[in-house]
């Protein structure tokens, strides 16, 4: 029982991530034509992945907020220990930047990171490549270019 | 196209991102989440430990979705483009969203859900370069669906 006590940060963790990945596939997230459709405004848009940001923002939004007034009370993560949030505030030139990059490779493959994941168990070639490259880039940008 | 279906997608994405900020306290930014995992140096203290049971949950979902495959998943993993624009995409992607801090579910989910203006600028750019983009190579490569 202690063990598991222990260790439940790692079942949420878990939990969490399994949740998430059936959004992404019954959203059609994961199918990369449905993106790019989705991106395609000026010739065939297919608007559908619009509702999957709204839906998934309108739920986060108010957990969030509940959790924000709880927290003034002294409120604390179920299983950990603190919250762990960004403080960053200012809109600097990386984020914009790298937003802007970000959209370019999003727009050339119709991947982002969390669908890239979850396809992976196909082992389609684009997929595992575009993960490689997404693991290459990252490291690239953290060795050479992070302050 | 079901919308129900989409519609519910987003509802579980948003549940999925609520746990982890619930129980774990956490922000659930994919890119992050990988990027922290890859660049590991801290896994002595088993600080790390949680990013690879989150990773572990998407990929048994994709397991799972494998089986129980909806027609939403029928093009699962294909690219739209020819390959070579797909795996330079990769590269900028796994860059971009470094340098951003976050991507779609970190800037575009949680941020926005947390009413932050650097995530609304960053998602609103990302989506306009990926509109953009899409534009461009459309008018090169015929898209098909």
């Amino acid at each position: 029982m202690k063990y598991l006590t222990k260790n439940r940060i790692y079942l949420s963790s878990f939990l969490s991530g399994f949740i998430f990945s059936m959004g992404l596939i019954l959203s059609g997230m994961t199918n990369s034509k449905k993106v790019i459709g989705f991106l395609n405004i000026f010739r065939n848009w297919d608007f559908s992945l619009l509702f999957v940001m709204g839906c998934a923002v309108g739920i986060y939004a108010l957990v969030n907020y509940l959790i924000q007034i709880k927290k003034e009370k002294g409120f604390k993560p179920l299983f950990a220990e603190t919250w762990s949030f960004s403080a960053k505030k200012e809109v600097t030139k990386e984020l914009v930047c790298g937003s802007i990059i970000f959209g370019i490779g999003w727009g050339m493959s119709g991947f982002c990171p969390g669908p890239a994941i979850v396809s992976l168990v196909q082992l389609t070639s684009p997929i595992v490549l575009f993960i490689l490259m997404m693991l290459l880039g990252m490291s690239v940008f953290n060795f050479f270019f992070k302050k | 196209m079901n919308l129900n279906l989409v519609i519910l997608g987003g509802i579980l994405v948003g549940v999925g991102s609520s746990v982890l900020l619930l129980f774990n306290g956490r922000i659930a930014g994919i890119s992050g989440i990988v990027k922290n995992l890859l660049l590991a140096k801290e896994w002595k203290n088993r600080q790390n430990l949680w990013r690879l049971f989150f990773v572990m949950g998407l990929l048994s979902g994709g397991l799972l979705g494998r089986v129980f495959a909806p027609d939403q998943a029928v093009d699962w993993g294909k690219a739209v483009w020819p390959e070579k624009i797909v795996i330079m995409g990769g590269f900028l992607v796994g860059f971009g969203t470094a340098m951003a801090n976050g991507c779609t579910s970190g800037h575009g989910v949680c941020g926005i859900g947390r009413f932050s203006l650097r995530s609304l600028i960053a998602t609103l750019l990302f989506i306009g370069a990926g509109i953009a983009t899409v534009y461009v190579l459309g008018s090169f490569y015929e898209i098909s669906y």
